[in-house]
């Protein structure tokens, strides 16, 4: 008698693990499953319009089909490489700074600016720079746009250097000072070089996740249907383009939406995933 | 981290003066990081003042949104409508989210073979940084379509029936709605959710899972009673931040809610706004100072919504990953 509730409970127990492994393969295949349909429909949608045309010429007027989004690449590429300029010095330095030199409670308050800052909604960030800039100092501009793409990439990259410069044994540093070395020294030409590729990735990282950033750019760099290269002037960039031509009413510009998205999230995945490939070799290598 | 209690001190009273060059050079670039947060919050509450001033806390409180001055409807500012469409889309996220998310955490971190947890995971990550524009377009050609034709059909013949929560499925089917809006923010907040839950599965000692093992437990045991106790603090924290986003996310909202009615109905098939599809849609047309400052005073009710949740979050995750929880994302 006992040995049957026990045989029977053993058969529930069972039946409630295999159960519970069903459901959890159902939640994790629909989860796969929803974000692969939606990387399938950006192929499917964005692959048939890609021409040449569409990366070395510049949108047609209103109702004409043809033409290309040259000018929202060359935007993006010029806002990106300033933001760029303006980001990295400040993030990595900032990083260097929380990590090699920040102990008191300036370090503290700048580590937590820096997580307030890192998931701040990007449209605020439009709003403040809109604010700052556009209103009364240089209009929808380039460079208001390159403002506002560098405060969302300055958390991303202090965190991420911070991290990498964390792995650094103190072992390395000890030594280095243990000869004498001032500290700029050992953390320029000891710490540094050593994470190198790893800062790399962290700056990458936040390129990447710029690239993609749209609502700031509504509000400080606008857009452009022509050619400029002028960061004073209010310029063109591929997620606002892409935003531009979905809610727009024509089919033409609806396929180069399409198309796009695709080429941004191409860029986006090259750079990322690079990224993930790149650290995993060199934290394989270091240890 | 121990070197600066060791070494700091010494450097200080040597002295080199390339230190101390150094040391104010990258604290000039920190103080830059803290000048952007404290030039955010002044610049935000100096901006939305007049519409404080004018408004008060009607502006929280009331629904009447009306920039232009007509002959029946004074100039007002209620902000209602798109608090609550932020709050009603972004719960709607969570609640549809999280139960994916974790799942897939739990298979990937606990269950599936490295073959395919790997690559799975892999995925997600990359899925994290697909811009939320990516999101939109594809929320506003086929998500939306989806929902009109077949989905909200279906939910008002089904669950549209019952009593009250039939109330919430009233209306023609349009599409662009509140709860499309929230269907797309769910994808969205999915890989991060889970991208950090599995970071914080990861993180329950082997030992006290293999234990459980030992004493012949069946797997679905050691989850529930070894894993998930031990992780729930930084499940909780990954859900918030992930509400956190939906509260902030911009783009793919503003493509599928509608932008139209600033009605308040229990119904999920009306058209909405949400805080940041608002200041998208509206910003360029701020023709007026106060139209303008009330604009501002939605991002700034929206940064202290946002941040709030980034804290609660990241105290949560602390406790269980440590210092170093800042790394996913």
């Amino acid at each position: 008698m006992h040995e049957q509730a026990e045989t029977r409970r053993f058969a529930r127990r069972r039946a409630s693990n295999l159960m519970s492994l069903l459901f959890v393969v159902l939640l994790a295949s629909l989860s796969v499953a929803i974000l692969l349909v939606i990387v399938g429909h950006i192929f499917a949608n964005g692959l048939s319009s890609l021409t040449l045309d569409f990366f070395t010429k510049i949108p047609k007027p209103y109702g004409e089909d043809g033409g290309g989004i040259a000018q929202a690449i060359v935007g993006t590429i010029e806002m990106l490489l300033l933001a760029g300029l303006m980001a990295i010095p400040v993030g990595v330095a900032t990083a260097i700074y929380l990590v090699e030199f920040g102990s008191g409670r300036f370090a503290k308050t700048v580590g937590f600016a820096i997580e307030l800052l890192a998931e701040l909604p990007s449209i605020v960030v439009g709003v403040f720079v809109w604010a700052l800039l556009v209103r009364n100092v240089t209009g929808y501009s380039g460079i208001a746009g390159s403002t506002a793409l560098a405060i969302i990439m300055i958390p991303i990259i202090a965190r991420s250097v911070e991290e990498i410069l964390k792995l650094v044994p103190n072992g390395l540093r000890e030594a280095a000072l243990a000869l004498g070395t001032p500290r700029w020294k050992v953390v320029l030409f000891v710490v540094v070089p050593t994470v190198l590729p790893g800062i790399l990735t962290g700056i990458m990282l936040s390129l990447a996740r710029a690239a993609g950033e749209t609502a700031p750019l509504l509000l400080t760099s606008l857009g452009n249907n022509f050619f400029n290269f002028n960061l004073q002037k209010p310029m063109a960039a591929m997620p606002l383009q892409i935003y531009n031509y979905a809610v727009s009413p024509y089919d033409d510009w609806h396929r180069k939406a399409w198309a796009s998205t695709l080429v941004l999230i191409a860029i986006v995945a090259i750079m990322s995933g690079a990224v993930k490939f790149l650290t995993r070799r060199w934290k394989h290598e270091s240890n | 981290m121990t070197l600066k209690t060791t070494a700091a001190p010494g450097s200080q009273k040597v002295g080199d003066p390339g230190d101390r060059v150094f040391s104010f050079i990258l604290r000039a670039a920190s103080s830059i990081v803290l000048l952007i947060l404290i030039a955010f919050i002044v610049l935000l509450v100096i901006d939305s003042r007049e519409s404080i001033s004018r408004f008060g806390l009607s502006f929280l409180s009331s629904s009447k949104w009306n920039p232009v001055e007509t002959e029946i409807n004074k100039i007002a500012f209620g902000a209602l409508p798109f608090i609550f469409g932020t709050v009603v889309t972004s719960l709607l996220a969570l609640i549809l989210a999280t139960p994916l998310a974790i799942g897939s955490a739990i298979f990937v971190s606990e269950y599936s073979p490295p073959w395919i947890g790997k690559p799975v995971a892999f995925i997600i990550e990359l899925l994290v940084a697909i811009p939320s524009v990516a999101y939109g377009i594809w929320g506003l050609f086929v998500l939306v379509p989806l929902m009109r034709d077949v989905v909200e059909p279906f939910l008002q013949s089904t669950l549209g029936k019952i009593p009250v929560i039939g109330l919430l499925f009233v209306g023609p089917p349009m599409g662009q709605d509140l709860l499309t809006g929230g269907v797309v923010l769910a994808i969205m907040i999915l890989p991060t959710i889970l991208s950090l839950s599995r970071e914080v599965i990861a993180q329950v000692p082997r030992l006290q899972k293999e234990g459980m093992l030992a004493l012949g437990a069946t797997r679905w045991e050691v989850l529930t009673k070894a894993v998930l106790p031990y992780a729930r603090p930084g499940i909780i924290g990954a859900s918030m931040l992930g509400l956190a986003r939906a509260i902030g996310e911009t783009m793919a909202v503003t493509m599928v809610i509608g932008n139209s009615s600033t009605k308040i109905t229990p119904s999920l098939l009306t058209p909405g706004y949400t805080i940041s599809s608002a200041i998208a849609n509206q910003f360029t047309e701020a023709d007026s100072p106060i139209y303008f400052s009330a604009i501002v005073e939605l991002g700034l009710v929206l940064l202290i919504v946002a941040s709030v949740f980034n804290i609660l979050s990241r105290i949560l995750v602390m406790r269980l990953v440590g210092k170093g929880g800042g790394s996913h994302a």
